[in-house]
């Protein structure tokens, strides 16, 4: 069995609203990713994923707090620590975080190079500059950047140079875990496909270890990530391999968004876009039964009932629902 | 809008500027209805009264009833009123100039310098080293002391109408009151004269009203004119847009105030009423309001919705008053508040340089600032004169100042708590 | 069977130049098209390729530098405000953004009778008004009676996007235009938006023209394909022809940067 570099032990992570309400938006989360794995994250928009990326980092502050469970990177564990350890000696060695305004972070008046040197020298203040230099030169050429770049300002470069970019001064350290939270949702299609190809090959050059991705494009995550896993109301829906949670998804949620891909090949036609009803629950008062019950076509009355838990039907496979594998496949079968 | 309104009044800021204000407007409003004198008569012979309250001396001395009151402590008030602790030390010093060992003076007890004073005093004597203006101080002294410690009364004289002699009246006893509620003549003095001899308080009143209405009427036409022309170069554009940016850019090199004087002063002394000096302030003011009514409009104008209204068939002026006008009113309303409080520091600014509104009619902040100034209230220390004004000019803007920071507040989403 | 049908919107040598001196941009440079009466055309565009400014030309917003438009067969004549107004019964559109796209001071009552005015319903029954409405609402699944005497912002995108649908609804007009109608809101209210309007084109027989930069979604939803690049058209023709058997290279690249789930997604052409 190859190697965890990351594992999850029922993460729940909560915010403390104005008014002093709690809401759990990571709710008992477990996961694992083996050393060579991407892990892509989907699901509406206010559904927990964002929260989860931020999570994921050990790193809390508020309005989000730490509540219970475990993360831990390459047997160690980093929950619970605190932050001023977490900024010493997890970020950036251990996990990095991109988020999706990552390029417009940048401060403008400074060099490529200077942040570089301000993410090493954070590390170990004893480096000299020309080692800095010379790190950064041949990591820029590995991942297939211009090392030009190191001496220009972020104004002079492209969006989807800017994004990438930091992606390479992220990765720049090592760290065994990279997450990135809608790295690429904000530029046009062929800076996308760049920020893509390039977060693909970080694993090959041994930039990192594994990957978390996160995206409501239901077609990127399908071509970056190996496994796939569908969040709903903070919690996990649906894990499958990336292929079977497109092509093949089981909890009705799932099955919703898969049916909600636009992309221009000639299989779409045949396909009719499905649309899911309503919007997603307020998680102050989660509802008492299944979260999805409200929006479901396939409800029943005891869904309504008890909370449901994963359940897991082998192959790294678990789902959401109290109805049968075989009863959601003759479902969707007549639904079309 | 109502929404809005009803947000304003829950910021804390604007309330209270929005109080300070009212209560402002109120005394303006309500005062002269219970005080009628005439704001610009001239009562006082002589400048600068200090505040307080004024009774007649005359009546006094007629009153129709006296009251003979024993206190105690009179006496000790009365000399504590002439003689000083200055004073004292004073007469201390001649003595023990004119050779009285020190020892034997004590300044505090009372009784015995005073005694030892008569007893010493002579206004001829030469004392070795003192100048002149210094023994004229003196016999100052020595003339406001004297009889200090007499129990005597005054005597009241009237002059016969035949011979002109004058015959004892009556006297006025030490212990004798009149009561202040039988004088017919008292008058409340609260900030004293002017140096015209005018009531302060009464004048300062009135001023601030002329000079709120000076910014209302100012801040109505800046607000109107620069509204009106950030409208229309915002909606319009083209040649119309460039040359009300052409116009407002020539206002905005030119600084307001120097327009201003330049304004007043060729408009000459008779003609500069209160109302033509708004009117002139707000002619000149409007410049900013037009330049962001316009920036506003254009980003305004490309929005989908009124590209939307624009489908629905709407017309021009439909468009402005429904589509634009309610996006932009928050903020004209704050230009509009700035624009009368920044009026009324203009018209200050203005009178205290002499170019204000004729002198005759009306008081404005402004010119009892520029009295008090050519009449030196501040060298001479009569601070009733020009810190009431100024406290009040104070009191409007920052009022004013306040409901733009609470209404800033409410309308915008970024300084929201 | 396009040709056959009767042409509805067409162009000659449309233009549109922003600016002059120095900041002269061409943003739309002399397009010729031709839309059918009932057709779904696409326009495509990376953001820049000014299918925006071709959209607002079209719609009458703005005026072209050059060229002319003709409205079924005639030279469209908009040069007064009642020409206008007349001209705006017959073309509406969908903006991409619903959160800029209402009047936050109007209620919704108010969008929809304006609506109703429009069609020349102003002088209907109270109670007739009200039918009209609840009918439009209920065709995108809103119910009226929750939206009367609320605000727009108090919808949530999706609902808002719905609601502009309901106001296509009561003015039936013979062609829409719907600048990136989904652009803003999430995947899943995605489909819910291009159902109901791809409904209401069959409800009214509308002639519908997608402005979008998802090469995808004008795959799923049009008959014919028109791809801008720097405000010219680079490739045209139907959705099938264009998408999967694209000849021109523009065409192939903004196809092959958009991930593909059916076939392998292509990376080594960045």
């Amino acid at each position: 069995m190859a190697n965890v570099v990351l594992e999850v032990k029922d993460l729940t992570t909560k915010y403390i609203t104005r008014f002093r309400e709690d809401v759990y938006a990571v709710d008992h989360v477990s996961l694992k990713v083996e050393e060579g794995k991407s892990l892509g994250i989907a699901g509406e928009s206010g559904c927990g994923k964002s929260t989860l990326a931020l999570s994921l980092m050990g790193y809390y502050f508020p309005p989000l707090y730490y509540t219970s469970g475990e993360i831990i990177i390459d047997g160690k564990v980093i929950s619970g620590m605190k932050p001023d350890d977490v900024r010493k000696s997890v970020l950036g060695t251990e996990i990095a975080y991109i988020p999706q305004a990552a390029m417009n972070a940048l401060n403008p008046t400074r060099k490529i190079i200077n942040f570089i040197e301000d993410v090493i020298l954070a590390h170990d203040p004893t480096e000299n500059k020309k080692f800095i230099y010379d790190l950064a030169r041949a990591s820029f050429e590995i991942l297939g950047l211009p090392p030009e770049v190191l001496q220009k300002y972020p104004v002079e470069l492209s969006g989807g140079m800017k994004q990438r970019t930091v992606i390479a001064v992220s990765v720049i350290l090592r760290p065994k875990v990279l997450i990135a939270d809608e790295p690429s949702s904000a530029l046009d299609v062929t800076s996308q496909k760049m920020v893509i190809k390039m977060l693909r090959s970080l694993m090959d050059t041994g930039f990192i270890k594994a990957m978390i991705f996160i995206t409501h494009e239901l077609p990127l995550l399908y071509n970056v990530t190996d496994d796939i896993m569908v969040m709903y109301a903070g919690q996990i829906v649906e894990q499958a391999a990336a292929r079977e949670a497109v092509f093949d998804p089981l909890h009705p949620y799932s099955k919703g968004l898969m049916g909600s891909i636009i992309v221009p090949e000639a299989g779409l036609r045949d396909v009719k876009l499905a649309a899911i009803p309503g919007v997603p629950p307020n998680l102050k008062k989660p509802p008492a039964g299944c979260r999805f019950a409200e929006r479901c076509k396939y409800v029943r009355a005891e869904c309504k009932v008890t909370a449901v838990p994963l359940y897991a039907v082998g192959n790294g496979r678990a789902y959401r629902c109290i109805l049968a594998e075989q009863v959601l496949r003759e479902a969707y079968a007549h639904g079309q | 809008m109502q929404y809005s309104l009803r947000q304003a009044f829950r910021s804390g800021k604007f309330v209270t500027g929005f109080a300070l204000f009212a209560a402002m407007l109120v005394i303006v409003i309500v005062y002269p209805l219970i005080i009628t004198y005439p704001p610009l008569q001239i009562i006082a012979q002589g400048t600068f009264f200090p505040p307080g309250i004024y009774v007649s001396t005359y009546d006094s001395v007629n009153a129709p009833t006296t009251y003979t009151l024993n206190l105690d402590d009179a006496a000790a008030k009365r000399i504590a009123s002439k003689l000083k602790a200055e004073d004292r030390t004073a007469m201390k010093e001649w003595l023990v100039a004119a050779g009285i060992p020190e020892s034997e003076i004590d300044a505090a007890d009372t009784a015995k310098l005073l005694a030892q004073w008569e007893a010493n005093y002579d206004p001829k004597k030469q004392v070795a080293g003192m100048t002149f203006a210094r023994s004229r101080y003196f016999q100052r002294v020595n003339t406001s002391i004297s009889g200090l410690l007499s129990s005597e009364g005054a005597i009241l004289a009237t002059k016969a109408p035949d011979t002109g002699a004058l015959q004892q009246a009556g006297t006025v006893k030490q212990t004798d009151y009149v009561n202040v509620s039988e004088i017919p003549n008292v008058r409340l003095l609260p900030l004293g004269t002017d140096n015209f001899g005018r009531d302060v308080l009464t004048e300062l009143i009135r001023a601030a009203g002329v000079s709120l209405e000076i910014g209302l009427v100012a801040g109505i036409i800046a607000t109107l004119i620069g509204l009106t022309l950030g409208l229309l170069a915002g909606y319009v554009g083209g040649v119309v847009d460039d040359v009300i940016v052409f116009i407002t850019n020539l206002f905005t090199v030119i600084p307001g105030l120097v327009l201003l004087i330049l304004i007043s002063f060729s408009l000459g002394q008779d003609k500069r009423g209160p109302v033509t000096i708004a009117a002139v302030i707000g002619l000149t003011y409007w410049v900013w309001t037009a330049r962001s009514v316009r920036a506003q409009v254009i980003s305004l104008r490309n929005r989908d919705h009124v590209n939307l209204s624009k489908l629905s068939g709407h017309s021009i002026p439909h468009i402005i008053i429904n589509d634009i006008l309610p996006y932009i009113a928050s903020y004209v309303i704050m230009a509009f508040i700035l624009q009368i409080s920044s009026a009324i520091l203009a018209e200050a600014s203005l009178s205290i340089l002499g170019l204000g509104p004729r002198t005759t009619d009306v008081p404005t902040l402004g010119l009892m600032m520029n009295w008090a100034m050519i009449y030196q209230a501040h060298l001479l220390q009569k601070w009733w004169a020009y810190l009431p004004v100024l406290v009040t000019i104070a009191m409007i803007t920052f009022s004013m100042n306040l409901m733009i920071t609470g209404l800033d507040q409410v309308f915008n989403p970024a300084l929201r708590d | 069977m396009a040709s056959e049908k009767n042409s509805c919107l067409s162009g000659e040598g449309l233009t549109k130049i922003f600016g002059f001196g120095r900041t002269r941009t061409l943003a739309v440079d002399h397009v010729d098209f031709d839309f059918h009466e009932g057709e779904v055309v696409s326009i495509v565009g990376e953001s820049g390729s000014g299918k925006t400014t071709l959209a607002k030309m079209l719609l009458g917003l703005i005026n072209p530098t050059e060229g002319e438009i003709h409205f079924l067969g005639q030279k469209r004549d908009i040069s007064s405000q009642k020409k206008r107004q007349e001209y705006w019964k017959n073309i509406q559109a969908i903006f991409q953004d619903p959160f800029s796209s209402y009047n936050i001071f109007t209620k919704i009552d108010g969008v929809l009778l304006d609506c109703i005015r429009m069609r020349g319903g102003g002088h209907l029954p109270k109670e007739k008004k009200i039918e009209l409405m609840t009918e439009a609402c209920s065709f995108v699944n809103l119910k009226f009676a929750e939206l009367t005497n609320k605000y727009p912002f108090e919808l949530s995108g999706g609902q808002m996007q719905r609601l502009m649908i309901a106001r296509i609804f009561l003015l039936k007009p013979r062609i829409l235009i719907a600048d990136e109608p989904t652009s803003m809101i999430d995947a899943c209210s995605r489909a819910t938006i291009l159902d109901y309007l791809m409904k209401l084109r069959d409800e009214i027989g509308m002639t519908l023209i997608f402005i979008t930069h998802d090469i995808g979604l004008a795959y799923y939803v049009s008959d014919s394909v028109y791809i801008m690049e720097h405000g010219k058209f680079v490739e045209r023709g139907s959705a099938d022809e264009v998408i999967l058997r694209p000849k021109e290279p523009y065409t192939r690249r903004l196809i092959n940067d958009v991930p593909k789930i059916y076939e392998e997604w292509d990376l080594s052409t960045v």
